[in-house]
């Protein structure tokens, strides 16, 4: 099994801790001048997203765990699992309804997204940072009104809920920022 | 290679060189000589805590290649200085430290240390204040002994607490190691003074901590009052510990019965063991006139000075581009 040196830490770095897999988001070293040396560092749980804090002695060596990013595009879901497909090798790898999380409001067929495999298994599936999705049904609003007036919520065909302008309508397509759940533009049919 | 370009701007490369120009100026008109000793020596420190890069010398004088290390500060050096009669005096050098590299530190870095016959730690502190206002144009610095700013920020008292005390105090300031209990009373205290009292203290103002508990003496004397402490201070200023002072320990054999110490304790730690510096210690035995010293780091000051966020905004060549 891999390990690292509290030396080769830096954001990034996916580590184990308590048989969880787990990503450094920052470190920092601690070295009093006459004292003993540290390193602090914040940490993302990957299965279980938490984020915490932990302080390592400097020198200390920790498990390395084997997670890797892969880019993947979305074909379907069979109600239990969510089918992705590699676009060079059509290698294709299921994730279940824990790993895809929140991500699956935003998932659009062929979209390419983020799944992080631990082990080889999928843990974790992160959306392109914007989807277009067609409003499946949203009031009609006023006419006249201009933007910037709070607007009013759509639901979109994957079932997310978006707050739009007032002039945008059922059957339109929008593009969202999935990282913030907001909505960016129209876009032309 | 794209990154051989320097990490500072030509702005933190002016403000280095005035800086410096402030600090000589500072110095001269208080009648503090400017003294030059050697950055690579045949002895080094024994510190716990304190790793020296050494080298090579293979055309010493003798039939072996000799070790000589690189100091971690010039400390024993410009002792041996006072010991000789050379009244106060000051340097500007470059010190080694063995150690990561992060946000405040780099292995290698400039140290301004000086040295006062005739001051206490309480005299010198003043002196210290006074070049802080004239390089940083900041407030006073507020004085706390260790155990108020102790007491003040963590919430129990250094002096007195037991082992399970500064554990529990982990946990309440949400310091997770683990095996807390396998670490040695002083790398708690420091874990605690470092991570919960360091980041609130100083905020507006330099503070300076003084009376460190005994065991952290360094190379400081123990307080004639209360042998619980030690006449060492460290000064924190906006997070960043910026310098560690000594009322100096002048008598050759405590000296050596520190150094054993720490050489006892490298050996529990399984750390390769330090000869104590012979030149030191004969210097010690001739005299060294009553006096402080203190040193800082010229980078860290450097920082503050310009607002830069980590120590690679003053460096032209961090160690990962040196």
């Amino acid at each position: 099994m891999a390990n690292y040196s509290t030396n080769e830490f830096k954001g990034g770095l996916k580590i184990m801790l308590d048989g969880e897999p787990c990503n450094i988001l920052e470190n920092e070293y601690v070295k009093p001048g006459k004292g003993q040396a540290f390193n602090r560092v914040k940490i993302r749980k990957l299965i279980s997203g938490k984020v915490l804090e932990k302080t390592f002695r400097s020198g200390e060596s920790v498990e390395a765990a084997d997670v890797m990013d892969t880019e993947l595009a979305y074909l379907y879901t069979d109600g239990e699992f969510y089918h992705f497909m590699n676009n060079d090798t059509f290698e294709q790898i299921a994730a279940d309804e824990k790993a895809v999380g929140d991500a699956v409001k935003w998932l659009v067929e062929n979209d390419v997204c983020t799944i992080t495999l631990w082990n080889g298994s999928p843990i974790t599936v992160t959306p392109p940072n914007f989807v277009e999705l067609e409003i499946t049904e949203t009031d009609p609003g006023l006419k006249g009104d201009t933007a910037g007036t709070g607007g009013k919520p759509a639901t979109l065909s994957t079932g997310a809920v978006v707050r739009v302008p007032l002039f945008v309508q059922t059957g339109e397509v929008i593009k969202v920022d999935t990282r913030s759940g907001e909505y960016v533009s129209r876009v032309q049919k | 290679m794209t990154d051989w370009t320097p990490t500072t701007s030509h702005t933190a490369r002016l403000a280095r060189a005035a800086l410096l120009k402030t600090i000589r100026h500072f110095f001269d008109a208080r009648g503090v000589l400017e003294v030059d000793t050697p950055l690579l020596s045949q002895a080094t420190v024994t510190d716990v805590h304190l790793d020296a890069f050494n080298t090579t010398f293979a055309h010493a004088a003798g039939p072996d290649a000799q070790t000589l290390w690189l100091q971690t500060s010039p400390e024993y050096a410009m002792k041996r200085l006072l010991c000789a009669d050379s009244g106060p005096i000051y340097q500007i050098c470059k010190a080694f430290r063995h150690e990561g590299a992060g946000r405040f530190h780099n292995p290698e870095f400039t140290m301004l240390e000086w040295y006062r016959p005739g001051f206490d730690h309480h005299a010198l502190m003043d002196e210290v204040d006074e070049l802080l206002v004239a390089t940083l144009q900041c407030d006073r610095a507020e004085r706390l002994t260790y155990q108020q700013a102790f007491q003040r920020h963590v919430g129990i008292d250094p002096l007195t607490a037991r082992q399970d005390q500064l554990i529990t105090a982990l946990d309440t300031h949400q310091i997770d190691i683990d095996a807390p209990d396998t670490l040695p009373r002083d790398s708690l205290l420091q874990l605690l003074f470092s991570m919960v009292a360091e980041p609130l203290m100083g905020q507006q103002t330099p503070v300076m901590i003084y009376s460190f508990p005994a065991s952290q003496a360094a190379l400081a004397r123990v307080n004639q009052t209360d042998p619980r402490v030690a006449d060492r201070f460290e000064v924190y200023f906006k997070g960043i510990e910026l310098a560690n002072g000594f009322f100096e320990l002048g008598d050759a054999s405590e000296q050596r019965q520190r150094f054993n110490q720490d050489n006892q304790q490298r050996e529990a730690n399984q750390l390769p063991q330090r000869p104590a510096d012979e030149r030191l210690l004969s210097a010690l035995d001739h005299g060294l006139p009553d006096c402080a010293g203190v040193a800082l780091g010229i980078d860290r000051l450097l920082i503050l000075a310009t607002g830069a966020s980590a120590i690679d905004e003053v460096l032209n060549f961090p160690v990962s581009r040196a």
